[in-house]
């Protein structure tokens, strides 16, 4: 077996079932994790996410299918016997110990010299810039600091997964900004495999190296986050992820290097080619920031539609345009605001054209 | 390594040590407080020979006999005495769990509403003659309604005890001890705890916001407090009723030391029947009409109980 | 007219609290000044002293009660608090298992039932029991018996409050880092309901020390509570040993009440000096 091959089946998730009184939270999920990865399970809540993840843990056996780690089948093992370790979305700090007391848990049941205990709660003090906070008890700290010393106390066993319930679920906005970066980077530098479970995506992209989206306990799609982000491979996975706009059509030109979609409003030409027969009803999924406005169409007619502005939402960085289609149909077009004052003024009630290029919509089947 | 396979996908996390933490209570509790009420009908139903019983289960001629002596039922429900005393015991724990409510209720609500640093203090007071003796407390009643005792000489000071007369809770003005109005006094004020302890409990948690709400919407603070408060503190008073109803009927001790001979109550007929009659079928059958008696009360507190569990989790 | 209401609200709330608190020490008062009363008949005031203390250090009746329900009530306590965890641990950490509702009844039925029915039952029960083996004798092994039945139902709910207020992702932690499922319970839940077992303790201490019904029907010859000591005493009329008593155990509970609770009041006090600290850095 190469190096390589190992690598990329380092977690093997195979066909995994989960079954609570008749109603199946996990679906038949397979999926290969490699080492060294920070792979994020994306979904809305009730997805099967968490559930998936406690299977990893120990904490929920699966009703069918298997869970192997490094070639060894986790059924075998009860949780407290797994080599892997959890960062619990309430942090789970025990109160009644200290931030080094809390770390030094994992290395003690190891059943490691005194010394060697002491080292490592430093050297993860350390790691998490929290070395002043050594004799803290839990409730003494910030919420930041909490999420630290859970971090800390998850890696001082060495894991070789590390496993992370909704880490930035708890922080503020900035917080959490700050954070994300932070968190990839300790972990990158610890080199540990590491498997996320969030509901919101922007953490999942910015954080991950590959994401799987699920949705009712099945597995939708995985990929890096680009490729989730700019291809995907359904209604459900367009729509979950960042905003989108889904036109229904029908395939009216079908060529290998080129398709023509008919939709209601107006005329999508799709750089390339694509699986389907003429006839064919398909989705355009396009996204706003892809549509740039002006008050002239496309020379050749083609994707671009005019509407009417009904809605504006200033949101700083870039503003959202909410255009009413001559069918009645709403689409959304986002512009960065590159300028600090923009001389083109598009207001309330204006007439414009929304314009893309013939690369930038998803065709979807599905 | 293969025997957790088994048990993990049995799901306990805690797995043999599972039926002992069960088990043990289970057992306790089947052996010395189920299996008894069992062997107590039993006995209810057997002719009691001189200190011990006849077997209700023999065998004669090969045959199992099943010999259940009912008379001493019979007698309990043609005697009016014990009819009269079951009544008056319902009645006196009633008018007990009424009067605790009336005074607990808006001690709980004002315990509720002081300031939060103040409640740890109001607690604790309340607590404190909850943990001192109650049987000292219900003697210092004796001698406080006894003629030349504090609370005496203030009622009938204030004539108050004509009242009582009038309402006939006494039957001699002046002579307050041994009468209607001194078990009643003494049953509330050694159950008042527990009135007051739960409803604080339930009231301590409500969140205030709702009747800012509700003031926002415009109600006027008595209608926020029939609307709103009451209905919510619903579980708080049904706990705190059964709390106090229930022992109430069967109460000996109070009645015993501040009760007379008009006033009696089944746990009294129960002891009596026992330690002076020692008719150990009597005190039985006794016993399990008592049960039977509270066993709706009993079993709304179990279910009470139970979803107040439910709800914490 | 918000304003006047609430004013009335405010007095009236004072008032009430205040003619409760009256109610409720009045007793307790009145048992500590009619202790130091130098007449044999109660009620008339004659004068202050302290025979009635003296005469108690030579009352062999009541300090052997009070010895014997010392250490009835140590055992008790000691042992309701053991059950009580067990019985709360099965309500709170598994959630379904055969006659759970009976065991839910059962546990809590002990907080209600009349004691005159918990201590007839019980006692026909070991009369039996000693008919067919020949032991249990009536005396102090019973009576405790009785206790721990009525302590076990109120140390449960104690512990079962806190049980259940606990994060039980904390226990997961503590098994996800390694520790083993017995250890999980000595390390992290134990320490962590350690105050609720030990207001079960105190609680169930003095519910045992306090006991007259099933004392009564569960004790032998020999074995007298200080309860019961009293209790035949006050029948007969008032007593001033038993005001001498009263105003000893009343001191030791109030002594102990008051301690306790300075204790819990200064642990917030720096606990909530410490989260200030926290939130400074």
């Amino acid at each position: 077996m190469s190096a390589v091959a190992a690598d990329a089946a380092f977690l093997q998730i195979q066909d995994v079932v989960k079954e609570f009184a008749g109603f199946r939270a996990v679906n038949q999920v397979s999926l290969d994790i490699a080492r060294g990865e920070i792979f994020a399970l994306l979904g809305p809540s009730g997805c099967g996410k968490s559930t998936l993840l406690r299977m990893l843990a120990g904490f929920e056996q699966p009703t069918a299918g298997r869970i192997v780690l490094g070639g060894r089948d986790l059924a075998e093992l009860p949780p407290h016997e797994r080599p892997m370790n959890m960062m619990f979305q309430s942090y789970a700090l025990f109160p009644h110990l200290t931030v080094a007391e809390n770390i030094a848990f994992g290395p003690k049941r190891e059943g490691l010299p005194k010394a060697q205990v002491e080292e490592r709660v430093q050297r993860m003090l350390e790691l998490v810039q929290l070395t002043r906070f050594a004799l803290r008890k839990p409730h003494q700290l910030s919420g930041g600091q909490q999420q630290r010393v859970a971090l800390a106390r998850s890696l001082a066993k060495q894991p070789q997964l590390l496993l992370l319930d909704e880490p930035l679920g708890a922080l503020d906005k900035k917080l959490r900004e700050q954070t994300q970066l932070e968190l990839v980077n300790i972990v990158e530098s610890v080199g540990v495999t590491c498997v996320m479970v969030t509901h919101d995506q922007e953490e999942a992209m910015a954080m991950a190296s590959r994401i799987a989206i699920m949705s009712e306990g099945r597995m939708l799609q995985v990929g890096p986050p680009a490729e989730v982000y700019e291809t995907p491979g359904t209604r459900f996975v367009a729509d979950f992820i960042g905003n989108v706009n889904l036109m229904d059509g029908t395939l009216t030109v079908d060529e290998p290097d080129h398709v023509v979609i008919e939709c209601a409003d107006c005329r999508h030409y799709v750089g390339h080619g694509i699986t389907g027969t003429v006839g064919m009803a398909v989705t355009v999924a396009l996204r706003p920031e892809k549509i740039f406005l002006s008050h002239q169409p496309q020379p050749d007619g083609m994707n671009c539609v005019q509407g009417q502005v009904k809605e504006i939402a200033y949101l700083g960085s870039f503003t959202v345009y909410h255009l009413r289609l001559a069918g009645g149909a709403m689409l959304k077009a986002s512009v960065a605001n590159t300028q600090r004052h923009s001389d083109q003024q598009i207001t309330w009630d204006d007439q414009v054209w929304a314009n893309w290029s013939p690369s930038s919509q998803v065709v979807l089947t599905q | 390594m293969a025997t957790w396979r088994n048990l993990l996908h049995n799901r306990p996390r805690w797995l043999g040590g599972r039926g002992a933490v069960i088990g043990l209570p289970y057992l306790f509790l089947g052996a010395f407080f189920l299996l008894p009420f069992f062997i107590v009908l039993k006995i209810s139903v057997s002719e009691m020979e001189n200190v011990s019983f006849k077997d209700v289960l023999t065998l004669q001629d090969g045959v199992l006999q099943l010999t259940l002596k009912l008379s001493t039922y019979v007698f309990l429900t043609e005697d009016p005495l014990y009819w009269r005393t079951y009544v008056a015991s319902l009645q006196y724990a009633a008018a007990t769990t009424v009067l605790c409510l009336f005074i607990g209720y808006p001690f709980a609500y004002f315990m509720a509403r002081a300031r939060p640093t103040a409640q740890p203090a109001l607690l604790m007071l309340v607590m404190l003659p909850f943990w001192t003796s109650f049987l000292l407390r219900v003697y210092a009643w004796r001698g406080l309604l006894t003629e030349g005792g504090w609370a005496a000489e203030a009622i009938t000071g204030l004539g108050l005890d004509r009242l009582l007369l009038a309402l006939g809770l006494i039957s001699a003005p002046g002579q307050l001890m041994h009468t209607p109005f001194s078990l009643v006094l003494g049953m509330t004020y050694t159950y008042l705890p527990f009135m007051i302890l739960p409803l604080y409990g339930n009231l301590a948690k409500m969140d205030m916001r709702l009747l800012e709400a509700a003031a926002d919407l415009g109600a006027t603070p008595w209608t926020a407090f029939w609307k709103i408060t009451v209905p919510l503190s619903k579980a708080g008073i049904i706990a705190g009723s059964m709390l106090v109803f229930i022992p109430c009927v069967g109460e000996f001790v109070i009645p015993e030391l501040l009760g007379g001979p008009e006033t009696l109550m089944i746990g009294r007929v129960l002891w009596d029947e026992f330690f002076s009659n020692n008719d150990w079928p009597m005190a039985s059958a006794v016993a399990v009409v008592m049960v039977l008696l509270i066993i709706v009360p009993l079993a709304i507190f179990s279910r009470y109980q139970a979803e107040s569990q439910e709800a914490r989790r | 007219m918000r304003g006047s209401s609430q004013q009335f609200n405010r007095w009236f709330g004072r008032g009430w609290l205040s003619a409760g608190y009256l109610f409720l020490y009045l007793p307790i008062v009145a048992l500590v000044v009619y202790s130091f009363n130098d007449s044999p008949i109660p009620n008339v005031w004659r004068g202050f002293t302290l025979k009635w203390y003296v005469q108690l250090a030579s009352d062999h009746e009541m300090l052997g009660g009070l010895w014997l329900s010392l250490k009835i009530a140590f055992m008790t306590a000691c042992g309701s608090v053991v059950l009580g965890t067990l019985a709360a641990f099965a309500l709170v950490k598994y959630r379904r298992f055969r006659g759970r509702t009976l065991f839910s009844g059962l546990v809590s039925a002990p907080l209600v039932m009349p004691e005159v029915v918990v201590g007839l039952s019980l006692l026909l029960m070991l009369v039996s029991v000693q008919r067919a083996l020949g032991f249990p004798e009536r005396g102090m092994a019973t009576i405790w018996l009785g206790h721990l039945l009525l302590g076990m139902a109120y140390a449960t709910v104690v512990i079962q409050a806190r049980l259940s207020d606990m994060n039980p992702q904390l226990e997961e932690a503590a098994l996800d880092l390694g520790a083993r499922p017995s250890q999980v319970f000595w390390l992290v839940t134990l320490p962590l309901i350690a105050q609720s077992i030990i207001s079960a303790w105190l609680l169930t201490f003095t519910i045992s020390l306090d006991d007259v019904v099933i004392s009564a029907f569960l004790s032998g010859p020999g074995s007298t509570t200080m309860p019961l000591v009293i209790f035949s005493r006050a029948r007969l009329g008032l007593n001033p040993s038993v005001n001498a008593v009263a105003t000893i155990v009343i001191a030791i509970v109030a002594v102990g009440v008051v301690i306790a609770s300075y204790l819990i009041a200064r642990g917030e006090r720096q606990r909530a000096q410490e989260m200030a600290a926290a939130t400074r850095a």
